[in-house]
Parts: structure tokens; C-alpha cells; sequence
């Protein structure tokens, strides 16, 4: 029940992208099309999932035992940095097709601050390692959510008459904000 | 270009947020007032003016291969810095931005100088160009903060003009995201004419 209710929270409650703003130069970057955001949100899921086990037992194992948290973010963003180049690397070597269709993203995620911002927040939050992974991973879906939602949408954006000024950034922001609107109405499923 | 250019075109003509479009996380999620904007504005001018200083100094120094992983360290040691100094001093701001202190490691426009500016100059011009893309990057943070604290609670730095509630809506997420757009459709539309 305890997991359920971390899913639900992490997926539409406090939606990483519409309720915590993490991730939003992706978000905006690549909802061009679906079949991008699909990728995107595949290698974020990947990563971030990764991410969070790797950081989560340095910082239980190292820097608390230790006694250095303040090193916080400058380990966990060498981390990240150093995991996304090792995926790229071994996902080259063995799975061609999944390289093909992730590997262009990869470079992108280590810049990308949802990844660092959940690996920050499972310390945060105190959750065990198997709470952490949920969490991450209802994250990563979440943020799937919201970015294939917009792709959709601003997918059939080619076919309306939008104004000048508005075109491009504006228009998916505005869009962003109605989505968010949307995703209010999910307020108190959970307390 | 000289020097005065240099730290003025940080405000309109290359503003990270309203022209260039980079760092919306930070943009978005801490602009609920003027107060709380400024205020993360001012700790992103101090990491990018430190971070372009010695990345100015040592750019001849770091081989070129692991050129971003020494930027991200030198970037990293500046966020810890402030994020251990605004915990000492302004607790109840650092308590407000949360998460988004140690997540300027990850803005763009930091690592982005870095690479594009710093890596390529020398140090006082660094500096400049830091201190100019900062405080523009601050004010389109407190303009977005006062919008949104004005009409979202009818106050401005703390100082209520109204009875009752304002447009709940604009200190809420959704009211971020509509508000930034129209803040940039506004600039395109300027730009053009």
C-alpha cells in the first residue's frame, strides 16, 4: 500500500515536470514529436532509476559514514555524469538497436536537473533503498506522462493559426500551464 | 565589443530567460514572490561570477577533453559554497528555494558562460559577462515574482494591498507556466517591432 501511494503521488499528484518544475529544458526541448518523447523518456527512466541506487548507497556508505555531506552535490553530479557516459558506452556495445534509439538523448540527461533533483530528494525524504527505487521510477513515468501528452499535443499545433510572438517557446508554456491545470485536479487523491 | 556592452547585453538582447530560454526550472518553481526570485537570482549571479572567474584563470591549464567534467566541479564547489553560506545566514529563504540551491549545478546558463564565454577570455571580462548575465537573469526573476506576487496575492515584497486572496492560481504551478509565456511572447513581440 505504502509503494501505491508513493506511485501515485510521484505520477500525477506531484508531477515531477507540472507540480516540481524539474526538467523543463527537456520538456520543452523534445515534444516535438511522440516518437522523441517516447525516446527521451526511456532514457530518463534508465538513468534516473540507475542513478538513484548508485548515489543512494554512496551517500549512505561513503559521505554519511563519513561524516562529509556537504559533498553532496559535487558527488552525486560527478556520478551522474560519469554513469550517463558508462550507459552510453556499454549500451554501444550491446544492444545496437537501443543505443540507436536512446543514444542520442544521453548526452542531454547529465544537464538534465530532474535526475539530479530525485537523487537529491530521496535523501531528502529518508526513504530505503526499495522506496527510493519507486519513487524514481514514478518519476521517471510521470515525467514520461507529461512530455508525451505535450508532444501530442503540440503536434497539432502544425495545424492551427497560432500569432507570431506566441509561436514555438510561449505557446508551450501556456500549453504546460493548462496541463498543470489539469493535473491540479489530482490534488488529495493523496494527503 | 567593449566592456559596458558586454555587461548590458546580459539584460535584453541575450537574457537567459527571455531570450535564450535556459535555467526555466529555477524560473518557474521559485518566482511565487519578488522576495524568493531575487533571492535565487543573487545566489546563481555569486556561483556564476565565481565559477567564470577561475574557469577564466585556469582555462590553459584544463586539457580539452575533460574540459566539461572540470567545469562541472569548479561549478559544483561554487553551489556548495553558497549553499552552505545561505543555510548559515537566511535559513528561512534556503527552507523556501529548497532544492533548487543545490540544483544551480545543473542550470544552464552556469555551465553555458562557462563554455562559451569564460573558457575563450580573459578574467575581468569573464567577470563582467557573469555579472551581467546574473543580474539579468535576476531581474527576469524578480519581474516574474512581483507579476506573479501581485496578482496571485495582492502584495509586493511582503506588503499587502488588497483584502482577501488574489488570483490563487498564479502563485500555484499552473499559474508559472502561463505566466512565463506570456512574459516571452511579450519580448518576441517587442524584439520584431
Amino acid at each position: 500500500m505504502e509503494y501505491i501511494i508513493i506511485i501515485i503521488s510521484a505520477v500525477f499528484v506531484n508531477n515531477i515536470v507540472l507540480a516540481q518544475f524539474l526538467g523543463i529544458c527537456p520538456f520543452l526541448g523534445v515534444s516535438n514529436k511522440v516518437n522523441t518523447a517516447v525516446g527521451m523518456s526511456g532514457a530518463v527512466t534508465f538513468v534516473m532509476v540507475l542513478a538513484t541506487i548508485v548515489t543512494y548507497l554512496i551517500q549512505t556508505f561513503i559521505l554519511d559514514k563519513l561524516g562529509i555531506g556537504f559533498m553532496q552535490t559535487i558527488t552525486f553530479i560527478l556520478i551522474i555524469a560519469s554513469l550517463v557516459q558508462m550507459v552510453e558506452i556499454i549500451l554501444k556495445k550491446i544492444s545496437q538497436p537501443l543505443y540507436q534509439a536512446l543514444g542520442i538523448f544521453l548526452p542531454l540527461i547529465t544537464t538534465n536537473c530532474a535526475v539530479l533533483g530525485v537523487a537529491i530528494l530521496v535523501i531528502r525524504k529518508d526513504y530505503n533503498l526499495l522506496e527510493g527505487v519507486v519513487y524514481s521510477a514514478a518519476t521517471a513515468i510521470g515525467f514520461g506522462l507529461a512530455l508525451i501528452i505535450l508532444a501530442g499535443i503540440r503536434e497539432q499545433f502544425e495545424l492551427a493559426e497560432i500569432p507570431k510572438g506566441m509561436k514555438g517557446v510561449p505557446i508551450s508554456l501556456i500549453t504546460a500551464g493548462i496541463l498543470a491545470l489539469a493535473f491540479m485536479g489530482f490534488t488529495g487523491i493523496v494527503k | 565589443m567593449n566592456q559596458l556592452q558586454n555587461f548590458t547585453k546580459g539584460f535584453i538582447k541575450e537574457n537567459p530567460i527571455l531570450v535564450l530560454v535556459l535555467g526555466c526550472c529555477p524560473t518557474l518553481a521559485t518566482t511565487t514572490s519578488a522576495i524568493n526570485g531575487l533571492g535565487m537570482g543573487i545566489a546563481t549571479v555569486f556561483v556564476l561570477v565565481g565559477s567564470n572567474t577561475v574557469i577564466s584563470m585556469l582555462a590553459n591549464l584544463i586539457p580539452d577533453k575533460v574540459r566539461i567534467p572540470s567545469f562541472i566541479i569548479i561549478i559544483a564547489s561554487f553551489v556548495t559554497i553558497v549553499d552552505l553560506i545561505m543555510k548559515a545566514y537566511v535559513p528561512d529563504l534556503y527552507e523556501t528555494l529548497g532544492i533548487f540551491i543545490p540544483l544551480i549545478v545543473v542550470n544552464c546558463i552556469v555551465l553555458g558562460r562557462a563554455e562559451a564565454f569564460a573558457s575563450k577570455n580573459n578574467v575581468l571580462t569573464s567577470v563582467i559577462d557573469g555579472l551581467g548575465m546574473g543580474l539579468g537573469f535576476t531581474a527576469a526573476l524578480g519581474i516574474l515574482g512581483a507579476f506573479r506576487e501581485i496578482v496571485g496575492s495582492g502584495s509586493i515584497f511582503n506588503y499587502r494591498f488588497i483584502q482577501g486572496d488574489g488570483i490563487l492560481v498564479f502563485i500555484l504551478a499552473p499559474g508559472a507556466f502561463i505566466a512565463l509565456g506570456y512574459l516571452i511572447a511579450l519580448v518576441n513581440r517587442m524584439k520584431k517591432q
